[in-house]
């Protein structure tokens, strides 16, 4: 009977995993910006289009932000593990990087209309046919 | 305290901290942040079914403690700080019912590590963009809780009551 237990318990966390990263690849959106927060807060934003190299510098280190081909990802780092420098490239809405040392994430965000089309479909508010 | 209790809380302790030391050194260079195998939590195992939840939850917290002293930074501690409580808090509970065998409790135990230095990390960071990393964290936490509990459970049946 012990084991029977153990193994629904594995099978309970297995499905959840299985669970949490279907809905997250069938929601996912190819993303338009990218934000820099330090601590919660905002400190830069860019577009996802334009190539760019640009050191984000925080009272706790630097790291050094690169955009390339659609994607973004952290090239350098001065914090000791160097974990966010090892996460692969970003590129779809909601997905982000990481460096809890430097409490610095990158985050994607999508453009703005993909926003007002998802409540359109939903019936929430017309869809505007302005601009 | 007697002085016997005393030696072994320092040995279980040492050899902790030894196998956070060796995890620290051993860094696997991983997509995703946080995955390793949580040595030490064989010994806090092994603490909880020979010695009972007090001493293993002494055994973890010094620990940690001493590990983010020594090789980690503040804001990394206070992440392993939630893991192992969080941890420690499941294995305990999970113990109890008597419904679980030590892989079960160990991976319980692997997985709530996981969750719980997850949940510091949005609250510090602000920023629910962590769910993406849930997945292969449950996943790896499952794994390395297999295989601790599996370790684990020979330990233990080598092992008197303590």
């Amino acid at each position: 009977m012990k084991r029977r237990l153990d193994i629904w318990l594995i099978a309970g966390v297995l499905i959840l995993a299985l669970g949490v990263w279907g809905f997250l690849r069938l929601t996912r959106a190819e993303g338009a910006f990218v934000v820099v927060e330090i601590d919660g807060n905002e400190v830069a934003k860019y577009s996802l289009e334009k190539p760019l190299t640009e050191k984000i510098s925080s009272p706790w280190g630097t790291n050094l932000l690169v955009i390339e081909n659609g994607t973004a990802r952290i090239a350098e780092a001065d914090c000791p593990d160097k974990l966010c420098v090892n996460q692969r490239a970003v590129q779809y809405q909601g997905e982000s990087i990481i460096c809890l040392p430097h409490k610095m994430t990158v985050r994607i965000e999508g453009g703005m209309e993909s926003g007002i089309d998802a409540l359109a479909l939903l019936g929430r508010i017309p869809p505007s046919d302005k601009v | 305290m007697d002085t016997k209790k005393t030696a072994r809380y320092g040995l279980l302790i040492a050899l902790a901290f030894l196998f956070s030391y060796i995890e620290s050194v051993v860094m696997v260079p991983l997509p995703v942040p946080g995955i390793k195998l949580g040595l030490a939590n064989l010994v806090v195992l092994a603490a909880l079914y020979r010695m009972g939840n007090g001493p293993a939850a002494l055994v973890s917290v010094v620990r940690v403690v001493l590990a983010g002293l020594t090789f980690n930074n503040a804001v990394m501690m206070l992440y392993s700080l939630a893991g192992c409580t969080l941890s420690l808090l499941v294995m305990i509970l999970l113990k109890r019912t008597d419904r679980f065998g030590m892989a079960g409790v160990s991976v319980a135990g692997g997985v709530m590590h996981n969750v719980g230095q997850l949940l510091v990390a949005a609250a510090v960071v602000e920023t629910s963009a962590l769910l993406y990393y849930l997945p292969a964290l449950l996943v790896s936490g499952c794994i390395a809780g297999i295989v601790i509990g599996a370790v684990g459970a020979e330990v233990v049946k080598r092992l008197p009551m303590l």
